[in-house]
């Protein structure tokens, strides 16, 4: 280690920080670029697991674009997101608007609000599945039939199957964008209330002018990260229509249950890279659009 | 983008009571705030009591919309546990769970470190590098991993399952936030007291951080301990399922008895809420530090 003592602090930094990087920058490379650049590679190409991969261009990209099952994926992801992101921030707002008001048993309440996050998600896509059962199976149903009200075809509708699957996937979220949202309104300065209510301005007034653009960091962060999840949702879907994925007629399917169903029943992995590159364009623009809108003027 | 000092602030104001002016006695408007907080609390664990109620009710009972059982069984606890498959994938998840945490903690805590106490050239070039691969959705990189794990022949094994998580940019980001907070003395201090870079580390760094290690292991343990979609990909063999495509197997099977689908959902969830009652506080400060990381 003679050439290590010759080193100046400086250096013998450099050099430690080089061995401590070695071998994440290696994990980076291998497990997160390499792969990332694969999937590009390969949604030009075609390929069935078994055979040769042959370039093919944009084939891919011109099937998918001319596959009417895409549009339809294409429009209930965003379905998923449009839907649930608005609803699902609503509804966390009100709860910690309020929540922060409250003292007696402050703890308790948010503890029940947030329970549903703690739960694993294949579970409750299976219970909320059993709820939605027809009569005599499912509560909802026997519910309504108990105060005589007809069946609802909750997940059998091709026009209520995605609101009923998108609603546990926004019930086991609320907890998380509570929490979230009641630490960003304990971050606002009392002071700013105080001068508020000196100058006699009413809590509608308070709420519009002061809280909610005080409180645009954390609203900007959770659009952008519910967003994401919603143009993800796999996990509900693909739980609660095993019978027949992303049905009735596609009308559930969001796209990364089509890249499964392309990659891993169909093994035309090409065309399932292409539409993962598609995902990634998605999910990057929805991102860059909101930061945009959402930015600081 | 708040500051780590912000994130602690917020965090501990998390802690604290609500301030006092809130306390009006015998105001109507609170009081109705109350029990519609209550009320709306209630209803939004009624689904995880329904699933525990019925997982207690003998099949032709699951009909009966009471919480309460008629003749409460643990019958179709029995039943479920009986070939020890649940045993096996509780185990495997928690195994794979606890791995990837120890590892992408570890890891995560020294990039950050790295990249945040260390003067020298690339830092940047390395920091944006890793912070880039944050844009790169999961659904896109499981094919490439899938193709990865085949050649490799990592396919049905546990490392299988946990080689892409064991290092994530998101704890790198947030570690790097934190130890913004580490005096920079307190490190020249241990340098002349002749301790190596590694040991400073260890010894000098770590400990100041230790809330927001726990916090990043929280939420790393979590992602991983519902991790669905890679896990389904990777595993073929029952033996290596994940609790959570445990379940959808296990479910799939049973299809029409509902008691004891709802008794696995049930012993997939009743673990992990045991562990949220206790650590309760703990564990939504750490969500919180860990969530508002930018």
């Amino acid at each position: 280690m003679g050439w290590y003592a010759n080193l100046t602090i400086k250096q013998k930094q450099v050099v430690w920080a080089w061995t401590f990087l070695s071998l994440p920058i290696l994990f980076y490379c291998v497990i997160r670029f390499y792969p990332t650049l694969n999937a590009i590679t390969l949604s030009f190409q075609d390929w069935n697991l078994l055979g040769d991969r042959t370039w093919n261009g944009l084939d891919n990209y011109g099937k998918l674009f001319a596959d009417p099952v895409f549009w339809k994926v294409f429009k209930n992801t965003f379905v998923y997101l449009l839907l649930g992101t608005p609803v699902s921030l609503v509804f966390s707002f009100i709860v910690a608007y309020h929540l922060d008001k409250v003292r007696f048993m402050h703890g308790t309440i948010r503890a029940l609000y947030f329970l549903p996050f703690m739960t694993s998600t294949v579970a409750m896509a299976w219970l909320w599945r059993w709820f939605y059962q027809p009569v005599p199976i499912g509560l909802f149903n026997n519910a309504l039939a108990s105060v005589g009200i007809p069946q609802f075809p909750f997940l059998s509708s091709t026009t209520w199957a995605l609101p009923s699957i998108l609603a546990p996937a926004v019930w086991a979220g609320l907890g998380f964008q509570i929490i979230i949202f009641m630490a960003g309104l304990r971050a606002i300065p009392q002071t700013y209330y105080e001068a508020a209510r000196i100058d006699g301005v009413g809590p509608w007034t308070i709420l519009w002018r002061i809280t909610l653009p005080l409180l645009k960091p954390t609203i900007v962060f959770l659009v952008v990260l519910s967003s994401i999840g919603f143009l993800r949702i796999f996990d509900q879907v693909f739980n609660m229509t095993s019978n027949n994925p992303g049905g009735p007629l596609n009308s559930t399917k969001p796209l990364v249950l089509m890249i499964y169903e392309t990659a891993f029943d169909s093994f035309d992995m090409g065309y399932a890279a292409a539409q993962t590159v598609v995902l990634f364009i998605i999910l990057l623009a929805v991102s860059l659009a909101q930061l945009y809108i959402m930015r600081d003027k | 983008m708040a500051n780590t000092a912000d994130i602690k602030v917020t965090a501990d104001a998390l802690d604290k009571a609500t301030p006092k002016r809130h306390a009006r006695k015998q105001d109507p408007i609170a009081i109705l705030r109350w029990i519609l907080l209550m009320a709306g609390g209630i209803l939004m664990v009624m689904p995880i009591v329904y699933m525990i109620s019925t997982s207690l009710k003998w099949p032709h009972e699951i009909y009966n919309l009471s919480i309460i059982p008629e003749e409460p069984t643990l019958d179709n606890y029995a039943y479920v546990l009986e070939d020890g498959r649940f045993y096996m994938w509780f185990l495997n998840s928690l195994i794979i769970a606890t791995v990837t945490t120890v590892s992408a903690v570890l890891f995560d805590a020294l990039v950050g470190y790295t990249l945040c106490k260390f003067q020298f050239r690339g830092r940047m070039i390395v920091f944006v590098a890793i912070l880039s691969t944050l844009m790169i959705p999961t659904e896109m990189l499981v094919i490439p991993w899938y193709l990865m794990a085949k050649n490799f022949g990592w396919l049905d094994t546990y490392w299988g399952i946990m080689f892409p998580g064991i290092m994530t940019a998101f704890g790198t980001f947030l570690m790097k936030q934190f130890f913004e907070s580490v005096p920079d003395d307190f490190l020249e201090a241990a340098r002349i007291d002749g301790l190596n870079e590694f040991q400073i580390w260890w010894r000098v760094a770590m400990p100041m951080v230790k809330p927001a290690l726990a916090a990043l292991a929280i939420f790393i343990f979590l992602g991983n301990w519902t991790a669905f979609i890679w896990p389904l990909i990777v595993t073929n063999s029952p033996e290596l399922y994940t609790l959570p495509v445990g379940l959808t197997t296990f479910s799939v099977e049973q299809s029409v008895q509902w008691e004891l689908i709802m008794t696995g959902a049930a012993l997939a969830t009743i673990p992990t809420l045991i562990v949220f009652l206790i650590f309760q506080r703990f564990i939504i400060r750490g969500v919180v530090m860990a969530g508002l990381k930018g």
